[in-house]
């Protein structure tokens, strides 16, 4: 069919949508852009906005909100990756940053959950030992 | 002959943890299938960006990101996914064991490693090994999402990118199927592109904004939806895991209880004979 164009939409937790369109609307960088059955090739990324997709044959046409992404679009397949996520070069640099925090905090932290791990190994190790005994004492009365 | 109420304390005690391990592997069972679900959900995202990385490095041979360029190997970064939580068999010893033995080559290899942990079974064990940790994040939950990965995931393409390190592994569970999961090593940089061959003929795309910028932002994402999928797993793995620990757990539970129920009827039978020899000696001395 040449008056349709594959659509999927994906996003890292999961596919959103699939089908098959006669046009497509996404909100791109750099304003929004209605895509026809045999576009021109095109790689670009997204904004936070709403992805409409015209159904082949007629039908409702379909709202999806993305929070921004990228888009590839072949002359018969176009494939939006949306984001899950906010994503912004500071925000990213933010998370990034609170990542090392915590590696730096849990590796300073050595006196809480590090005790009760080895005091937990001491106790499964001693309640071994425990066991040990008693049966050398079973064996001994038998 | 130990005390009757003694032994049915006993077994009172052993049936009710019988009944919570019983819950837990119900519970985990379910959280499995939820958990295979999403790994599913998963795999779409991974396999279109992987084939529009592809096509954009078929289209422009001549642009090399950093990210698939191999260096000499002196530093390497390494992704350990464990679990929050234990209770789950051997899932995260294995995991660990398999990583001792790479961090043991890479020592004798006198290349440095740089350790980011996810879970927090992982960080309670690497940090006894006074490794440098550059990043972590625990408490994902049953559900991680991907939004809460990205930080910790860009410490270690920085680094890659300051040339601090050279290669990135990813270390975590891969589901085989309920009965088996087993630790693997991924290399996740740099990336092997493999070339889209079902390309006919050579055209190249418009770039809005230019290859270099699309190609580093599509790269970021592969790498993190491919970290987010190992995290995906490695829930199924830990749900997969513990069922069959606390599956067997319960049945342990059950024949202890048995056992306990004979040596119980023993004791019992004993007292009432010892009552009746007492009342029938009794009896005869009367």
């Amino acid at each position: 069919m040449a008056s349709s164009i594959h659509v999927d939409i994906v996003s890292a937790e999961g596919e959103i949508y699939s089908g098959s369109a006669a046009m497509v609307f996404v909100p791109a960088a750099a304003g929004e852009l209605g895509i026809a059955p045999r576009h021109a090739p095109l790689l670009t990324t997204l904004k936070a906005g709403e992805v409409r997709v015209q159904p082949a044959g007629g039908g409702e046409e379909q709202l999806f909100w993305v929070g921004g992404g990228a888009i590839e679009i072949q002359p018969h397949l176009v494939t939006v990756l949306a984001d899950t996520a906010a994503r912004a070069k500071d925000l990213d640099e933010a998370a990034a940053q609170a990542a090392k925090q915590r590696a730096e905090e849990a590796l300073k932290d050595r006196s809480g959950e590090m005790d009760l791990a080895e005091a937990q190994a001491e106790l499964l190790r001693a309640v071994a030992q425990l066991r040990a005994i008693e049966k050398l004492r079973k064996m001994k009365r038998a | 002959m130990a005390g009757a109420k003694e032994i049915r304390t006993k077994i009172a005690s052993i049936k009710s943890t019988q009944k919570i391990t019983k819950a837990m592997e119900m519970v985990a069972a379910s959280k499995m299938r939820r958990a295979q679900e999403r790994m599913r959900a998963a795999r779409p995202y991974a396999e279109k960006i992987r084939r529009v990385i592809g096509h954009i490095s078929a289209a422009s041979p001549d642009y090399r990101h950093p990210f698939t360029i191999e260096r000499a190997v002196k530093s390497v970064g390494m992704v350990i996914i464990s679990t929050d939580r234990g209770l789950c068999g051997g899932l995260n010893t294995n995991l660990f064991k398999s990583v001792l033995v790479q961090l043991r080559e890479f020592q004798a290899q006198g290349v440095e490693v740089h350790l980011t942990l996810i879970g927090s079974k992982g960080l309670a064990f690497f940090r006894r090994l006074k490794l440098p940790v550059v990043s972590s994040i625990t408490h994902l939950g049953d559900r991680p999402h991907l939004a809460d990965l990205i930080g910790t995931i860009k410490v270690q393409l920085d680094m890659y990118l300051e040339g601090k390190t050279d290669r990135l592994f990813l270390v975590h569970n891969r589901f085989v199927n309920t009965m088996s999961q087993k630790a693997e090593a991924l290399q996740l940089l740099p990336a092997i592109v493999q070339d889209a061959g079902d390309l006919q003929d050579r055209w190249d795309y418009i770039y809005e904004p230019s290859a270099a910028e699309l190609l580093e932002g599509y790269m970021t994402r592969y790498i993190e939806s491919q970290v987010y999928q190992a995290a995906v797993e490695n829930v199924a793995c830990e749900m997969a895991s513990r069922m069959v620990a606390m599956k067997s757990a319960s049945d342990n539970a059950g024949k202890l209880i048995d056992e306990l129920q004979l040596v119980y009827n023993k004791a019992r039978q004993a007292a009432i004979t010892k009552e009746l020899a007492e009342i029938v000696g009794g009896a005869a001395a009367v």
